[in-house]
């Protein structure tokens, strides 16, 4: 089961849904009670190609309006691989979709019509997955045939995403050009006869190559305690193991390791998984450890190697995206949850609005309004475990959720 | 000792993780327990999330009356291996007490007043976390589901004002009266199940196996002539075929596949190789295009 997450973001008129629909029937993901339901759809509607966001827009209001309102996401896969694309809305009202969707990504793809080039558009996917830090990032610059499969074109827009990423603050960015035509399949999953010139690879066997497990981030090994389990039986009368995640790095037995907040050291005496136990347990594992000595530990605490401490703090400086109605306002308070750590949070400064066609910063702003993205201050009303987002993404992000409506408001990311 | 070193399985690992949450996050989940396969695996989820404890909530099966014996058999034995309590609540009881009416005539189903009695169980135990087995790749109103999934006091799904998901942060703050929808298993496909299924060597009920069983044939489906609860009308001929059951709900709305398939190796062989979906053996979500938007609107799981 290796999967790899995808994000793509885009409107319809860029040709996403025939590429996902594309890579669907390609691949055989399509059945044939699908297929034959999005032929009739679309026949009823009087298309005379096959709309597949007939198969992704799944709510009445969508398919209603022609639009994809929220993340849909679409499974496939091949021989090699399983693939989970994150199909999200590519306009500028929502932003925080697109944020939501590339939040998981190990991979995105951002699409360009040939005919328009890098539009206003493009500039925002490209800011995202950079505030994301998405390493490996597909552009397809699709609708070949509508400019005749022109290389010059194609080169002209390579160009421009190029410069594009020099102004970037994310330099291990890994860009990857492909030219396609979705709707005839040109590069999509089998090597474009249009295109001698292009001597890369389609975007199926590019995908397949990418490997999850090695584009995951590895840095210094987190370990949030998101319970503490105690079974009180005959059998396990005195085990107390601490079940959560590994985030960024290994963890093993007789690794010398400090209880975070409270500062206690000790030694990892088993890794346990199910009925097994383990001498090393491998950077996204879902396990249960047990110390080497009696300590205290709960649910938000951290467990993390000596020497590897990350920051312990009441006070953040952070990326946020706004995802709610109610904008963010200075002094204004939330909760924050920050992995399995709860608090409370105050803004204590708004510093600027981010600009996402790159264009600079709008500073002292009085408001941060929905799908908008700025720098905040906060204080927290106890001590949080970070590191920066660049370090290590699951312990370098949060969120905020307003206390009358319990909703989540927004996303950060910590500087 | 074991020299492995471990790598969990991201699907898996993603789906403990989960499970740990709702017990951290929530003071009364439960488990919604059909017999059916995905929610045997969120079983052996579950077990792997807490051991060496126990599972730390109870199963629920709201039960339609229509169901396969096979099932019933199956989930009374799961259950006793386990340790765990198992809650039934009968449609019957509400159909009897005139709450809700029973559908009639060819397409007859109890699926849709499954609803009922399971808003009523969630109020009467005061559960404010149901953990189902839902998979996105299911159905596309599904694709839009949340991990934790907000319901309001009529058990509601507003699709239109989900919470984001962002990360692996799972925001389970809700109010009194609310209660949330939890899918562990929303980003694995049939074929992942499957998959673990064979890999974990777990134990299903038979008829997911390929049989000889006595059928009929309406609007291309293969319907059980065996059981009562399936409408059939005179002349809807009753033959023996080799069969199995992709998914496992009410009998009454769940139609069988010609299959060879006697094995698990074989299921999966043949998972690989369909080109059927697997709720294209379903006559629930066929009776419109917006069938299954509309029963999570009304509160469906």
């Amino acid at each position: 089961m290796n999967v790899l997450k995808i994000a793509t973001a885009g409107s319809v008129d860029d040709g996403k849904s025939t590429l996902i629909g594309r890579l669907l029937y390609d691949t055989k993901s399509l059945t044939d009670d699908k297929l034959e339901a999005i032929e009739e759809k679309s026949r009823q509607r009087g298309f005379d190609y096959l709309d597949f966001s007939l198969a992704t827009d799944g709510l009445v209001a969508e398919r209603e309006q022609g639009i994809t309102i929220d993340v849909a996401h679409i499974y496939f896969s091949t021989r090699k691989k399983s693939f989970i694309i994150a199909d999200t809305p590519g306009h500028i009202e929502y932003t925080r979709n697109m944020v939501t969707g590339a939040s998981t990504a190990q991979a995105s793809i951002v699409l360009i019509d040939a005919r328009n080039g890098v539009v206003e558009q493009t500039y925002r996917h490209f800011f995202i997955n950079n505030l994301l830090r998405i390493k490996n990032v597909v552009i397809a610059i699709n609708k070949m045939d509508l400019v005749d499969f022109s290389e010059d074109k194609y080169n002209n827009i390579k160009g421009e995403i190029e410069y594009l990423a020099s102004k970037s603050d994310y330099k291990n960015q890994q860009l990857t050009f492909i030219p396609m035509a979705a709707l005839q399949g040109d590069n999509v999953v089998s090597k474009s006869e249009n295109m001698p010139w292009y001597a890369g690879e389609n975007l199926l066997h590019h995908l397949e190559k990418l490997d999850a497990e090695a584009i995951n981030e590895v840095s210094q090994a987190r370990f949030p305690v998101q319970t503490v389990i105690r079974p009180k039986t005959d059998e396990y009368h005195d085990f107390r193991g601490y079940a959560g995640k590994i985030y960024g790095g290994d963890l093993a037995i007789g690794d010398k390791v400090v209880v975070l907040p409270s500062q206690t050291k000790s030694i990892i005496k088993s890794i346990h998984f199910f009925n097994e136990t383990f001498v090393k347990a491998k950077n996204g594992s879902s396990v249960t450890i047990t110390l080497e000595d009696n300590v205290n530990v709960s649910r938000g605490d951290m467990l993390v190697k000596v020497n590897e401490e990350p920051t312990i703090t009441k006070q953040l400086d952070a990326t946020i995206c706004w995802m709610d109605k109610e904008p963010l306002r200075e002094s204004q308070k939330y909760y924050i949850k920050h992995g399995v750590n709860d608090a409370q949070a105050k803004i204590t400064q708004l510093s600027s609005i981010l600009k996402t066609d790159f264009s600079g910063k709008i500073e002292n702003p009085s408001e941060l309004a929905l799908n908008q993205i700025g720098d905040v201050q906060l204080k927290l009303s106890k001590l949080l475990l970070i590191d920066a987002y660049d370090q290590n993404k699951s312990n370098g992000a949060f969120i905020l959720i307003n206390s009358k409506t319990n909703n989540t408001v927004g996303v950060g990311f910590i500087h | 000792m074991n020299q492995r070193t471990i790598q969990v399985a991201a699907l898996e690992s993603e789906a403990i993780y989960i499970f740990r949450e709702v017990v951290a996050q929530f003071e009364k989940p439960v488990l919604l327990f059909s017999g059916g396969k995905d929610s045997i695996t969120l079983v052996r989820l579950a077990q792997k999330a807490f051991f060496p404890a126990k599972i730390p909530f109870p199963l629920m099966h709201i039960d339609t009356g229509h169901n396969f014996p096979e099932t019933v058999a199956f989930r009374d034995k799961l259950v006793k291996e386990l340790g765990v309590t198992l809650i039934i609540r009968n449609v019957q009881d509400n159909i009897d007490s005139g709450r809700v009416k029973e559908e009639s005539g060819r397409y007859a189903s109890r699926n849709i007043l499954q609803t009922e009695t399971l808003l009523d169980a969630i109020e009467e135990f005061g559960f404010d976390a149901c953990i189902g087995g839902a998979r996105r790749d299911e159905e596309k109103a599904r694709a839009k589901e949340r991990i934790f999934s907000v319901r309001d006091d009529f058990g509601q799904w507003d699709e239109r004002n989900q919470r984001p998901e962002v990360f692996d942060m799972l925001n389970g703050r809700i109010d009194l009266g609310q209660n949330v929808r939890v899918f562990p298993i929303s980003n694995w496909t049939e074929l992942d199940v499957w998959s673990y299924i064979q890999r974990e060597k777990i134990e299903i009920p038979s008829i997911y196996f390929a049989h000889k069983r006595k059928t009929f044939i309406r609007d291309g489906m293969i319907w059980s002539a065996a059981d009562a609860f399936v409408y059939r009308d005179e002349e809807e001929k009753v033959v023996e075929r080799m069969v199995r059951f992709r998914t496992v709900g009410d009998m009454s709305c769940t139609a069988a596949v010609l299959s060879d398939a006697v094995d698990i190796k074989k299921v999966v062989e043949e998972i690989r190789d369909s080109s059927i979906s697997e709720r294209g053996a379903r006559i629930d979500d066929k009776r419109s295009e917006a069938a299954m938007e509309k029963r999570k609107q009304q509160g469906y799981f």
